[in-house]
């Protein structure tokens, strides 16, 4: 067992876990935050998409460990005293959800992209989240929101 | 005051989203309740060979392993497993719960591995040593009919069943000048809703199961999830969490979610599950799996008379609901087509492959799929524009129900005004000159443009008859409402969707209206969401239970206030009972509900199943020097009747859209020869992300069905019926000049590179 310490959401968590542990298990099971999904197991569908030190990551792919003495961010974090993040306000507004399993992925990975791009065109949100598997949408709505997200933070 | 308007029709955001865009869902593998406190989790070992007599199992290694809890084999079960869903199949077909003795495809299970903890699950399932004798696999279905490989020798056959016309026309295509006719893939393909399956399940001292299971209609996963157990309905009771997507692979009960029970029954501990991707790549049902031939027939002048379809079902290696679809295909072959004689056969046969169930259109799409192919190589061959044959051939408009010499009743429809419709938005005509004007400038670049006129059943009755949904609402007297629902939804947004037709009955504001559905003891009665049933029926009953809700409030309003009944009526903005004229008496819903509880619960049953319709055009590039496609534009006119909320209507038709032209463009579940499945993960699947796919262009019309007040038919499935033979005949179409007139789904880069090389050669050849 290894004890790892990770700010998430702004919150220190510290804990012993297996050295195998993933990142999105600490945050489901460890932490309780269970908006963070799990869809795959190859690193393909982004249901796991969280930020590490303000960077999109896939937490399936990254071990507990390796976020030892690091910032990670989860849809939790994102609404400000009851108000929504504009890119969570977006997707409400846009329709860009419905069983809203890729939701938190994908809502996490647009504010990644939003934070490297603010002002993308249709074509750069669609391969910025070619990473980011939805079965509902068709993507329509998730882009329309992406790109509304973008004019209201403008 | 003005009287507010009303809600109906208008873009209503969804009152779900605050709770899944904040803390998320509470999907199944979310849950956290008591009764599932310290439970065991679940893990099944699976075949990885297709056909195969098991010779021993020995799980001597797997005991000493830390966190091991238990672990069974078939012997152990005494479980009857699924029996076919049709009495006319052979009870022989039906499937174990584990494999006993032979397995017949990748991934059927064969233990029961049970652990403290998931990672747990990870490092014992290798500690199980099955051998295996391999048996011959059959993997594709033409070869399983000929009977030559047995899955089940016992039965002799590895057909489970025949559909044939009553009689065999032999003179069927005798008055026609042209007869076409060709061989069509409807591929496999995974429904693959992000969520995979899960299950908990917690027995109660009552020695009654609890049940928390990602379904589609709880009512009917306790139907047969009690069947599977050889269980009581009345010992079971399911309950729904968020369902993470299910596109019609989470109706019922799988043998997995049996197995779950079963164990935690047999440890007394409460038991969870839930699958990797892989195993839901190898053991959820697939879809779709159809062979067909077509043959068309008609005049060079464009007339079509005469139309054949005949299906090989792929079943897959247990006759599941894979055996009921080639009915639905049948039903509606001739599609929006007036031809003079139709004639369907569908043979379904087992093969050792994953088990065939329902996927987004199930039946349906094959059946649209088909003719629309048909008529696009009928007009290749007497050379007339695709367009023209359709509007030659189409049902005119009518809104007295009529036959479509298949079985069905179609309802209403306006087949041409949807094909102009989607034309005219297309900018059809100038779509064919920068066609013309590509290929004569020899652009490696082509553009291929696609046409599908589709109509489609839904909301069909059952067994039981003919098609209906109960609703039970209640006014508390704090002044919000509870609708209880038999409905299902996984991401359509009934309870956004089910207030909003309360809210315009009663005035009571969305906010304070709150739906439940999905747990057995709540809602015993429901048939759950499938088959695109839920507003025009669920939703229907919805609106009939608050008009019944509103009647007996102005019964006890006119006690109350002392007031002929007929002089009250309801004023929506106070959602309250007034009396006509002096609206300053009134007494609210609130208030009569503090004298005495006030809800109504009602079934609304309609006259029969309802038919939308509509027509796609799909705009591709193919670069010919690749072969790669890309679909530019998909223009959709769907007409559903009258719609409820154009927000969350448009979004089912964006979904189903996209997953029909991920069809025609690059999923495949694909087996090798010896039956392993060589897509069995998302990243071989070749599941469309944002990338690949466009802004889809939709058209609105709404031709209202008498069939329910609402005057609303289905949409769930609609833009995958119309676009997936739109995208292919498209992807054909782009090609067609140089000779090509087939190519099967998925059109990938490579078929149609090929289908270029084998064209021009061949032109090469006749010079
Ligand atoms: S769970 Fe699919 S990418 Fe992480
Ligand atoms: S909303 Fe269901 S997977 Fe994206």
């Amino acid at each position: 067992m290894i004890q790892v310490e990770v700010t998430v959401n702004g919150e220190a968590r510290s804990a012993e876990v297996e050295p195998r542990l993933l990142l999105v298990h600490f945050l489901r099971d460890v932490c309780r935050l269970r908006a963070t999904n799990v869809g795959c197991d190859t690193t393909s569908c982004g249901a796991c998409t969280v930020l590490l030190d303000g960077v999109s990551v896939k937490s399936c792919t990254v071990l507990a460990a390796q976020a030892d003495g690091h910032e990670v961010a989860t849809v939790e974090g994102l609404a400000r005293e009851g108000e929504l993040h504009p890119v969570q306000a977006a997707f409400r507004a846009e329709h860009g959800l419905q069983c809203g399993f890729c939701t938190p992925g994908m809502v996490m990975a647009s504010v990644g992209l939003l934070q490297a791009n603010p002002h993308p065109t249709e074509e750069e949100i669609r391969i910025g989240l070619e990473g980011n598997l939805c079965r509902c949408t068709g993507y329509h709505n998730i882009v329309r929101a992406v790109l509304a997200a973008a004019e209201a933070e403008a | 005051m003005q009287p507010r308007g009303s809600i109906l029709g208008t873009r209503v955001q969804r009152v779900e989203d605050p709770q899944l865009l904040t803390r998320g869902g509470v999907y199944t593998d979310d849950l956290v309740d008591d009764a599932l406190a310290s439970a065991v989790h679940v893990s099944f070992v699976r075949s990885p060979i297709a056909h195969a007599r098991i010779t021993s199992i020995d799980l001597t290694a797997l005991r000493a392993a830390p966190g091991f809890v238990a672990a069974f084999t078939a012997e152990d079960l005494a479980l009857p497993g699924a029996r076919p869903m049709l009495a006319t199949i052979d009870e022989r077909f039906t499937r174990p719960i584990l494999a006993a003795g032979t397995v017949r495809y990748v991934g059927e299970p064969v233990a029961i591995v049970v652990t403290e903890g998931y990672y747990q699950a990870e490092d014992v399932g290798e500690l199980v040593d099955i051998e295996y004798d391999p048996l011959p696999p059959v993997v594709d279905p033409l070869a399983a009919g000929r009977d030559e490989v047995l899955l089940f020798p016992d039965v002799g056959t590895n057909t489970v069943c025949e559909f044939l016309p009553e009689h065999r026309d032999e003179q069927l295509f005798e008055n026609c000048e042209v007869v076409v006719s060709s061989e069509i893939v409807n591929q496999r393909v995974a429904p693959a809703p992000l969520e995979t399956r899960a299950a908990a399940a917690s027995w109660g001292s009552d020695d009654r199961l609890t049940m928390w299971l990602p379904n589609q209609g709880a009512q009917t996963s306790q139907r047969a999830l009690a069947a599977l157990l050889g269980l009581d309905i009345s010992r079971l009771r399911i309950v729904t969490p968020d369902v993470g997507g299910a596109f019609g692979a989470k109706f019922g009960a799988d043998p997995e979610h049996a197995a779950v029970a079963w164990v935690a029954r047999e440890l007394a501990r409460p038991a969870r599950w839930s699958e990797q991707r892989y195993d839901n790549m190898l053991a959820m049902t697939h879809g779709r799996a159809q062979l067909q031939t077509v043959t068309i027939g008609g005049d060079r002048d464009g007339k079509l008379r005469a139309y054949r379809l005949d299906v090989v079902q792929d079943c897959g290696a247990y006759p599941a609901i894979g055996a009921l679809l080639p009915s639905l295909t049948r039903m509606m072959a001739p599609g929006t087509y007036r031809f003079e004689r139709v004639e369907s056969a569908a043979r379904c046969v087992v093969t050792n492959t994953t088990p065939i169930g329902a996927y987004r259109g199930a039946g349906r799409p094959e059946a649209t799929a088909a003719v629309e192919r048909a008529v696009d190589l009928f007009a290749a061959e007497i050379g007339m524009d695709p367009a023209d044959v359709r509007r030659r051939n189409l049902l005119p408009a009518f809104a007295e129900p009529q036959e479509n010499g298949s079985g069905a009743l179609y309802d209403s429809g306006d087949y041409p005004a949807a094909l102009e419709l989607a034309l005219s938005a297309a900018g059809y005509d100038d779509l064919r000159r920068e066609q013309a004007e590509r290929r004569e400038r020899g652009d490696v670049r082509l553009l291929g443009i696609g046409l599908a006129s589709y109509v489609e059943i839904t909301g069909g009755g059952d067994e039981a008859g003919a098609p209906s949904e109960n609703a039970l609402i209640e006014v508390h007297p704090d002044g919000t409402a509870t609708i209880l629902t038999g409905t299902s939804p996984h991401g359509q947004g009934h309870a956004t969707a089910w207030a909003m037709l309360a809210s315009d009955e009663l005035g009571i504001p969305i906010e304070l209206i709150t739906v439940r559905h999905g747990d057995t003891d709540l809602v015993p009665e429901g048939g759950g969401t499938g088959g695109s049933r839920s507003l025009q029926q669920g939703g229907a009953a919805v609106q009939q239970a608050a008009r019944e809700l509103a009647d007996i409030a102005r019964l006890r309003a006119a006690d109350m206030l002392e007031a002929n009944p007929d002089d009250l009526r309801i004023d929506r903005d106070r959602a309250a009972i007034t009396v006509a004229g002096s609206p300053h008496v009134a007494v609210t819903l609130a208030e009569l509900a503090g004298v005495e509880r006030l809800f109504v619960r009602t079934v609304f049953t309609a006259p029969g199943a309802t038919f939308p319709f509509g027509a796609h055009v799909a705009v591709v590039e193919v670069d010919t020097e690749t072969g790669r496609p890309t679909l530019l534009r998909l223009i959709s006119v769907d007409d559903a009747g009258v719609v409820l909320n154009p927000l969350l209507a448009d979004g089912q038709r964006h979904g189903g859209l996209a997953q029909g032209a991920a069809q025609a463009l690059f999923e495949e579940m694909v087996y090798d020869d010896d039956g392993n499945p060589l897509t069995a993960t998302f990243a071989d699947y070749a599941f469309p992300s944002a990338a690949e796919l466009p802004m889809f262009q939709l058209e609105t019309m709404e031709t209202p069905t008498t069939y329910n007040p609402l005057g609303a038919k289905g949409l769930g499935e609609a833009g995958t019926i119309g676009s997936t033979p739109a995208v292919q005949n498209a992807v054909i179409d782009a090609v067609a000049h140089l000779g090509v007139r087939h190519i099967d789904m998925p059109t990938t880069s490579r078929r149609i590179w090929e289908a270029i090389q084998t064209a021009t050669t061949n032109a090469e050849g006749r010079l």
